[in-house]
């Protein structure tokens, strides 16, 4: 918050008018200065290297790295401070700036959400659309779906929450300790699987009450752990380490994804078999799934609840002073939240076949959070958009091994940098007498934070 | 003293008591707000005026005392049986329509708006910023929209019920909002608006809770003379609907213009009670307003804090 204060006080001291050139000079100086420090900070952690040779340790004189360094940082800082300048002569202050496209990208989501939607459902039948990139869809089709969920709690009711995949987990184990033990079929156990996680979701929900901000991100966290660590070590129920395997695939009516047998999706159609079937149909699952924590989350976002979770978000006090009960608004954010997540949950566990503890630690839920948070708290559109460039950019860049960490993190402080609240950070009411207008950014509050 | 106030109040605060650790804020207040009147609470910075309000609106739990909310008149034998029926059951409220009485002291903020209804603003504006105003004015109607959307699963199927629920809510903002001439900005963001109208939003907000009580923190601070006439205007209407005011105000114009009824806190306790002639012309009021060592018991306590 205080970030965001600073910033277009930093943007007013330069008036528009004034700075209607680029401080060319300036820009330099601030740059060099840059580049001195790094070169400095570079002498004793880049340019000397101890080698071990025949006699003993040696030093080697690497003043080439040191330069680069250097050479890196004033360009690096060049560029962002003439990127800087021409966003302020472009208007009156970073946060014009900001609105103005924020604003573009909420009209532009409104074409770009039916756009999306086609393609998602003719990717199968591309000629590209070979089993890796089918199989990358459907993970990233998982993580839509977990991020709006997730945006239900966060973006909408404004509960920070780290612990996402604690339901994640107990969809997936509800569903694969039901399936297996008592031998139902995905399409029954699902339910199942939503319903027992909505129920941890309000079981988390109770003690966090009372909890804001940091605390209350402390003990969801603290309640993704708790999850995890009973997984581990429940070993009757969940095996344990060794997770739990032979996990029945989902069927289409029955009809199974196998190459062999009498009841097969193939067999029925007069196909040939091909892995890619079930692969598709797993694309179909997951994309309904998908669309209906969307379309339910639309719909919950226009109905008295979720005109609640907003107020929520923007103001508790005022919340209460309006005879609306916190409690139980909170619980069922809580509660929608975790369901989705339950349900995302017991889709990973059929299409995996297996699962342990493994699948749900905290870096799960960071990514999740991530996801919504880049998105946009709230927006639909956004929360798809970061997910498909999150966990798709993750998988391409699978070659640069590390590396990808780095420009993984590098790519979140740039867009956090160029979007401080995400992609899509307007709201669009919930209602209106005339004609809906966008909201800025500035104005939407951020929730328990 | 057969004050107008006395044969009918809404609102009967009696020995309320609110200490923090050591700190007593109000100390054994009592005093009575009249059905259909404004009535004003006065009194220097950290008289415990605001305390008082968030014990009666139920953010605070008072220390000791009783806080009676009555829908319906006081002085009938069957209404005082109810409240001491009320009082030793232990329970919240009782009774149904006009003859319910509630005990604000044992009820949770949201109950007090939600069941005894009655309605606050605060002091500093708290508005919902980032929705509009349209929608900050349904979110007051969350109650009766929860139940006609069958608490969100007929609202969720898209029950022809809730539609017309949600356009009667509508119509009803429309309708306060034609009151404070504010339909043109109706979807815009209440972060938006000038301060005089947020001023003005955040009344009607909690008139949509549809309140028998009304209490206002300060709703003058920070006005210009224009605003503040209008304000005069929309409370006195406000009131003339058959709903009852309690606010807490420093502008003497305003409280002066349109109390019926003045009662003046200084240390929490009451100094004066009565019609603004007779508050103006207290001594006791003077002396607190204006600092005078007149007041000794008040200037010892001050002394001992």
């Amino acid at each position: 918050m205080a970030k965001a204060k600073a910033k277009p006080t930093r943007a007013q001291q330069t008036s528009p008018a004034a700075s209607s050139k680029f401080d060319l000079v300036g820009g330099l100086r601030d740059a060099a200065i840059a580049a001195l420090i790094a070169f400095l900070l570079a002498i004793p952690l880049l340019s000397e290297r101890t080698v071990q040779e025949a006699g003993g340790l040696v030093l080697e004189n690497r003043w080439w790295l040191a330069f680069t360094a250097a050479v890196l940082v004033f360009a690096g800082r060049l560029a962002l401070n003439l990127f800087e300048q021409s966003r302020r002569n472009a208007g009156d202050g970073l946060r014009a700036a900001i609105s103005r496209n924020t604003a573009w990208l909420g009209d532009t989501s409104r074409f770009l959400a039916p756009g999306l939607l086609v393609f998602a459902v003719i990717l199968p039948i591309f000629p590209f659309s070979d089993r890796y990139i089918m199989d990358l869809s459907v993970l990233v089709l998982t993580y839509v779906m977990l991020g709006w969920g997730l945006n239900i709690v966060v973006g909408l009711a404004g509960l920070l929450d780290l612990g996402y995949v604690a339901f994640y987990a107990v969809g997936a184990y509800a569903y694969a300790i039901i399936a297996v033990h008592y031998d139902l079929s995905f399409w029954v156990c699902m339910p199942i699987a939503g319903v027992m996680a909505a129920m941890w979701g309000i079981i988390l929900g109770f003690p966090v009450l009372r909890l804001r901000g940091d605390y209350l991100a402390i003990v969801t966290l603290a309640f993704g752990e708790i999850i995890r660590i009973v997984l581990l070590n429940w070993t009757d129920l969940t095996n344990g380490p060794n997770g739990i395997s032979g996990i029945p695939r989902p069927t289409l009516f029955g009809l199974e994804f196998k190459p062999f047998g009498e009841n097969t999706f193939a067999n029925f159609f007069g196909l040939d078999y091909s892995p890619l079937q079930r692969i598709v149909f797993l694309y179909y699952v997951i994309l309904a799934l998908a669309l209906l924590t969307c379309a339910v989350t639309i719909r919950l976002r226009r109905l008295p609840i979720g005109r609640a979770w907003e107020a929520l978000r923007e103001d508790e006090i005022a919340c209460r002073s309006l005879g609306i009960n916190t409690t139980n608004t909170k619980l069922t954010a809580f509660a929608i939240g975790a369901m989705f997540g339950g349900i995302a949950g017991s889709f990973f566990a059929t299409r995996q076949g297996f699962i342990s503890p493994e699948s749900f630690t905290f870096i799960e839920s960071a990514i999740i959070l991530a996801i919504v948070v880049l998105g946009g708290l709230g927006s639909q559109v956004g929360v798809a958009i970061a997910a498909v460039v999150l966990i798709g950019g993750f998988e391409l860049f699978r070659e640069l091994e590390n590396y990808r960490m780095l420009i993984f993190g590098l790519a979140m402080v740039l867009i956090m940098v160029w979007r401080p609240r995400g992609l899509i950070a307007t709201r669009m009411p919930s209602v209106f007498l005339k004609d809906a207008k966008t909201i800025g950014a500035d104005l939407v509050g951020e929730g328990h934070r | 003293m057969s004050a107008t106030w006395m044969a009918d109040p809404i609102l009967d605060v009696e020995h309320l008591t609110m200490r923090f650790g050591g700190l007593t804020a109000v100390n054994d207040l009592s005093f009575v707000a009249g059905r259909n009147e404004i009535t004003a609470l006065i009194g220097p910075n950290g008289a415990g005026k605001t305390t008082v309000f968030n014990c009666i609106t139920g953010f605070y739990k008072p220390s000791e005392g009783r806080l009676t909310l009555r829908h319906g008149q006081g002085d009938t034998a069957a209404s005082i049986d109810r409240l001491a029926r009320l009082t030793m059951s232990g329970g919240r409220h009782l009774g149904r329509g006009d003859d319910a009485v509630f005990l604000l002291e044992r009820m949770p903020e949201n109950e007090v708006t939600a069941k005894a209804r009655v309605a606050r603003t605060f002091q500093n504006i708290r508005l919902f910023a980032g929705m509009t105003v349209l929608e900050n004015l349904l979110t007051a109607q969350h109650n009766s929209l929860m139940r006609s959307s069958g608490f969100t699963l007929g609202g969720i199927i898209g029950l022809p019920s809730y539609r017309r629920a949600e356009a009667e809510a509508v119509e009803f903002a429309r309708h306060w909002l034609e009151r404070i001439n504010l339909v043109d900005r109706a979807d815009d963001a209440a972060g938006e608006l000038p301060y005089g109208d947020q001023r003005r939003l955040e009344i009607v907000r909690a008139m949509c809770t549809r309140p028998v009580l009304l209490c206002l923190d300060e709703p003058a601070a920070g006005l210009n003379p224009r605003e503040s006439a209008e304000l005069n205007a929309l409370l006195r209407a406000i009131c003339d609907d058959g709903i009852s005011i309690l606010l807490i105000e420093h502008d003497m114009a305003v409280v002066m213009g349109i109390s019926d009824h003045i009662v003046v806190l200084d240390y929490g306790e009451k100094i004066s009670d009565g019609t603004p002639q007779e508050v103006r012309e207290d001594p006791a009021v003077i002396a607190a307003y204006l600092g005078i060592a007149g007041d000794e018991d008040a200037a010892a306590q001050g002394a001992a804090r």
